[in-house]
């Protein structure tokens, strides 16, 4: 039974903090510092989530730098999002059965 | 509801689905293996959706922590999500109501919010909710099947599908910062702060929640307050 409290407890706090920001604050921000600043946060939260951490998310750092290199030349030519997430996948596989041998 | 709005959500929503899958997959394996069983996990997935906040709810979990330990951690690791919930909204404009932002509130998800963005268009209610549709399948039913499964799928696999998710961060990173040199600023600072947290002997103890909330703010604040974007390019 009390598994279903930290369920209910965890699920409540997540949804608060998505929920507030996006009901409380609807009017348009006229702050020109606080408009940058939201036009800046998903590209810094989206780098310090992956750098360093896809480097320990494989079996081993080379796969894990390997993939980071694939996606990072193949969306620097403009590929299209699956394309490099599906490469840098396959390049982690391809890595870690070479690696086998080793 | 506009059928063709919620199409193209659904369609842009898809590698985010399938790369869910994978990744909760391995949580779904994980739980079971330390004792939670299969339809608590994925009531866990159906009602949480979040990748970092579910592994640190699992051992809270299993450790017996208390309730209250249980709010702060979920605070502190999610709190990026009061963030991205503000930049959203200021992108939603005035027009989109209250019950549609409720349920819309649910799927900001990393990956999801950043498909929002990335949108040239005007964001709708149908193109939001078809954007939540297939990750929000993808994450319940990747944690069903690996609670089910177990670990029957070898590591290998599991870990290459795991790094999809850093791929379509870095598919959606690498294109603006490649043309605009403020946002490859950011991301360098961005960047250069989260090695800090990971690799120096003080700030390695830090949760990895709180660094990334420490670096967003840091090289956005050092960014808007160095290069404040005009008025007209907001967004």
């Amino acid at each position: 039974m009390r598994i279903y409290w930290y369920i209910l407890v965890m699920a409540l706090t997540t949804y608060l903090i998505r929920v507030l920001p996006l009901t409380i604050f609807r009017r348009p921000i006229r702050s020109r510092f606080l408009k940058s600043f939201l036009h800046y946060v998903p590209y810094c939260c989206l780098a310090a989530m992956t750098f360093p951490a896809i480097l320990s998310s494989t079996q081993s750092v080379l796969s894990g730098a390997l993939a980071l290199v694939v996606a990072v030349v193949l969306a620097y030519r403009g590929k299209s999002l699956i394309v490099v997430a599906l490469s840098s996948s396959a390049a982690v596989l391809i890595v870690e059965q070479i690696l086998r041998f080793f | 509801m506009n059928g063709k709005e919620y199409r193209i959500g659904v369609e842009r929503g898809l590698p985010v689905g399938v790369g869910y899958f994978s990744v909760s997959f391995g949580f779904g394996a994980m739980a079971v293996a330390q004792g939670i069983k299969a339809l608590e996990a994925t009531l866990i997935s159906v009602t949480n959706l979040t990748s970092a906040g579910q592994f640190a709810g699992l051992t809270l979990i299993v450790a017996g922590a208390t309730l209250w330990e249980m709010v702060l951690t979920q605070l502190v690791i999610n709190s990026r999500y009061a963030l991205m919930s503000l930049a959203l909204s200021q992108r939603m404009g005035e027009k989109i109501g209250v019950l549609p932002r409720l349920l819309i509130a649910f799927f900001n998800t990393d990956e999801i919010f950043a498909l929002a963005m990335d949108r040239r268009e005007p964001l709708t209610v149908p193109f939001l909710l078809g954007l939540g549709t297939l990750p929000i399948i993808g994450w319940s039913l990747g944690t069903l099947c690996g609670a089910l499964a177990g670990s029957i799928l070898p590591q290998a696999i599991r870990a290459a599908l795991g790094v999809m998710l850093y791929g379509m961060f870095i598919a959606i990173v690498v294109p603006p910062a490649k043309t605009d040199r403020r946002i490859l600023g950011a991301v360098v600072i961005a960047l250069v702060c989260s090695c800090l947290f990971a690799w120096l002997p003080g700030l390695k103890t830090v949760s990895p929640g709180i660094s990334i909330v420490v670096c967003t703010v840091a090289a956005a604040g050092i960014l808007a307050w160095r290069c404040p974007v005009e008025e007209e390019e907001e967004g």
